[in-house]
């Protein structure tokens, strides 16, 4: 048992750590925003350098690392300037999935990802399968040596700024059948598909994808590709999990800064009981959240069985106390912590956000009791 | 980062699971599993055979005769033991007084009350609260005056659990008036034979007399019994007051109630289910279980920090608001899910030896009585709220 980092994480931490506060500052930010791809490419450029997006994929797919700890690192780092870089989407969904199902022909766009070449985004979710992994109505036809997609897919993140989407569509069985489910690769611009792109709250990109008879490649085996997929998306939890755990401790950082500062009654508002004891939860409610991520960090590669108890304590947790650190921070905060302006307001955004990807708070309970409970 | 126990670790918990399995007697285990109470004899009973295997000093060090256990290694114990629902020991002796000796009583108290504590030949009380100081403890007004070679002592203790059965009570008392609070109070071990003592029993809410009042009049005190300096017992306090909250999560109790709660909601049955079934009823268990999961893991840092020389500081006071408050929601659980049959009174069933025939499922019998009993956990070793204060001012700095 041994919760200290080893001597390559600590230096992938303090090398990140220092990429990301020199990349990520109020410009930056200011500069993503008005943008149209959702990040920065300069931003993307040197973490796929220092061997970031690398760090997120095993030996055997051309990475150096992939653990589920060395994710939980990456993205706690990210979390905690706010990052907005699509690396969920290209890497630990996109990447994920074509590393998991490829042939090697198919494989050299995780070589691509990795060197920071390519983005992608994973259509998956449809405007009415909300969190169901199984719930997958987009039709695939055979059609010459390939197939054509017909359907829609919802907020696909990264969409806009993908050079190709990987498609989950049905080739057979019934709409919430795990079986039946396969993978296509589909270029951007490919006849039939259609985005209509909008920003996100919280920052980055995302799109509306219809497809009508698009044509695509399959990847991996033809009805074959949920379990893949469920791998992929407790990859994706733990991802944004880490990203919660960091957000919400520089949002604890700041919250306690201002209870500091900020006088009222002549003395800082910090020296108030009441707010005392509401922060003391907020920060051992905190401590609880790094204790899930650790935990999921630490089966997200285990059999799914005992991997999917985990994703689900693991996300309901994150998504509880989500909510909580973000009140309670602009409440404390008062009227600034309601400004668009003041760096609460993108951190808190973007921590809510987290409850609405890969199921909320309430999907998980119910997978849990399903799993652990009844 | 690596959750696993190390091989060495992983030998220990198999020599305690395999002495627990070898020598805790069933009729004890079943007692514990059940809810019952035990008795004075019970208790001893359990410690003179954890004292043959020189597991009751394991987490002593070396030089006074334990084991020298590391943090890993008591939490490993402690969480086995509450698997096998083995009885908890009795932490007065144990450690409490036992860990302030060591650091601060003199050769001839080392010598003389040690080996007591684990012979069984004294059973400890603890005597720090009185009626006007409870989470303010500093305003102990019990005196001690100094007249001669003894201490003159005078005043009132409460809350002092299973003061009925102890033969010696260390307790915090005033010796000086002057300056802080903080700076007069001193620390003495008392033998509560000596004439003008008084117990008084009190009987809580779940009828059980666990607690007591302790009134001195005029109890003169050997000076040898100091422990320590004159008007040093503070210090000494929080030390002992750190040492209590190393197992302050209470990480197997919550365990063990948890596996008892979803037990028994199993067996109930609610419109013609299984009560599990109830989805209402089945995403409360699923909230107690996924924070205690994750408190396992938070209490597993905090150990591991401890095991590398860092003390346990305010940490514990995440892990005793934290652990206290999923141990009482498992209890209100269990009390919600034996229905109508939390309502009969079963005090006087659940002790040894009665012949009373217990009202409904006998799983149904102690739980009113330990959701009531529980909800002290939130108010002694400093209560939520006192830890909150110190979570503010030592790791928030408010």
């Amino acid at each position: 048992m041994n919760f200290d980092l080893t001597d390559e994480r600590q230096m992938l931490q303090d090398g990140l750590r220092r990429l990301l506060a020199d990349s990520y500052t109020p410009a930056a930010h200011k500069a993503i925003e008005e943008g149209d791809t959702g990040f920065s490419a300069d931003i993307w450029n040197s973490l796929a350098e220092m061997g970031v997006v690398g760090a997120l994929f095993g030996e055997d797919d051309g990475g150096f690392a992939g653990a589920g700890f060395d994710l939980a690192l990456v993205f706690e780092e990210m979390g905690r300037v706010g990052a907005v870089d699509p690396l969920i989407d290209t890497a630990v969904l996109g990447g994920g999935l074509v590393a998991a199902l490829g042939d090697d022909g198919q494989k050299k766009l995780v070589d691509e990802v990795i060197g920071g070449g390519a983005q992608l985004a994973f259509a998956h979710v449809e405007p009415t399968s909300r969190y169901d992994l199984a719930r997958v109505d987009a039709t695939a036809a055979k059609a010459g040596d390939g197939y054509a997609l017909t359907g829609r897919k919802a907020v696909v993140v990264n969409a806009p700024a993908a050079e190709h989407l990987l498609v989950s569509a049905r080739t057979s069985g019934k709409a919430a059948d795990e079986s039946g489910i396969s993978l296509f690769l589909v270029p951007a611009g490919a006849a039939g598909l259609r985005l209509r792109s909008y920003p996100l709250v919280g920052g980055g990109q995302a799109a509306e994808v219809t497809l009508d008879n698009v044509p695509a490649e399959l990847v991996g085996p033809e009805g074959g590709a949920y379990e893949a997929i469920a791998a992929a998306n407790a990859r994706a939890v733990l991802a944004i999990s880490a990203e919660a755990l960091g957000l919400m401790e520089v949002i604890k950082d700041l919250t306690i800064d201002y209870l500091k500062t900020r006088k009222q009654f002549g003395v800082p508002i910090g020296k108030f009981q009441v707010l005392q004891h509401r922060m003391s939860d907020v920060a051992l409610e905190v401590e609880q959240a790094r204790s899930a991520v650790i935990n999921l960090a630490g089966h997200v590669d285990a059999a799914p069985e005992v991997r999917d108890v985990h994703v689900s304590a693991t996300k309901n947790l994150i998504g509880t106390v989500a909510r909580l650190v973000v009140e309670e921070s602009i409440q404390m905060h008062g009227g600034i912590g309601m400004t668009n302006e003041y760096e609460l307001g993108h951190l808190a955004k973007r921590l809510t956000m987290v409850d609405h990807r890969f199921g909320d708070a309430d999907h998980h309970l119910e997978r849990f009791i399903a799993l652990a409970v009844a | 980062m690596d959750l696993q126990y190390t091989q060495e670790q992983l030998a220990f918990k198999g020599e305690i699971a395999s002495f627990l399995k070898a020598k805790l007697p069933e009729r004890l285990s079943e007692r514990i599993r059940q809810g019952q109470d035990l008795t004075k004899a019970d208790m001893e009973e359990w410690h003179a055979i954890l004292n043959a295997a020189g597991y009751l000093s394991g987490g002593w060090p070396a030089e006074f005769g334990g084991a020298g256990w590391d943090a890993v290694q008591r939490h490993i114990f402690e969480d086995e033991m509450s698997k096998a629902n083995a009885p908890r020991i009795v932490p007065f002796g144990l450690s409490m007084l036992g860990p302030v000796l060591q650091a601060f009583g003199s050769k001839e108290q080392q010598d003389h009350y040690l080996p007591r504590i684990l012979n069984g030949d004294d059973w400890w009380c603890q005597g720090y609260s009185e009626p006007g100081a409870g989470s303010d403890l500093a305003a102990v007004r019990t005196t001690a005056v100094r007249e001669g070679d003894h201490y003159i002592v005078n005043g009132q203790k409460t809350w002092t659990t299973l003061g009925q059965f102890a033969n010696m009570i260390f307790c915090l008392v005033r010796t000086s008036k002057e300056g802080k609070l903080q700076e007069g109070i001193s620390f003495l071990l008392i033998d509560m034979e000596t004439p003008g003592i008084e117990v008084r029993p009190i009987v809580l809410i779940d009828g059980t007399p666990e607690v007591n009042e302790v009134f001195f009049d005029n109890v003169k005190v050997p000076v040898e019994n100091l422990v320590g300096e004159e008007n040093k017992g503070w210090t000494y306090a929080k030390y002992l007051l750190t040492h209590e909250r190393t197992n302050i999560a209470g990480v197997g109790f919550a365990n063990a109630g948890l596996e008892n709660l979803k037990r028994i909601a199993r067996l109930e049955q609610d419109g013609g289910k299984p009560l599990i079934e109830n989805p209402h009823f089945a995403a409360r268990i699923a909230r107690v279980e996924i924070e205690l999961m994750a408190m396992s893991t938070t209490n597993l840092r905090v150990v591991s920090q401890a095991a590398a020389g860092q003390a346990p500081g305010a940490e514990s006071s995440m892990l005793k608001i934290k652990g206290t408050v999923v141990r009482q929601e498992i209890n209100a659980l269990t009390r919600m899910a034996v229905g109508p049959y939390a309502m009969p009174f079963a005090s006087d069933a659940l002790e040894d030896g009665s012949n009373a025939e217990l009202v409904g499922p006998d799983y149904a019998a102690p739980v009113t009585g330990e959701y009531f009993n529980n909800r002290k956990l939130s108010i002694f070793g400093g209560s939520n709220e006192i830890q909150r204060t110190i979570i503010s001012k030592a790791i928030l700095q408010l």
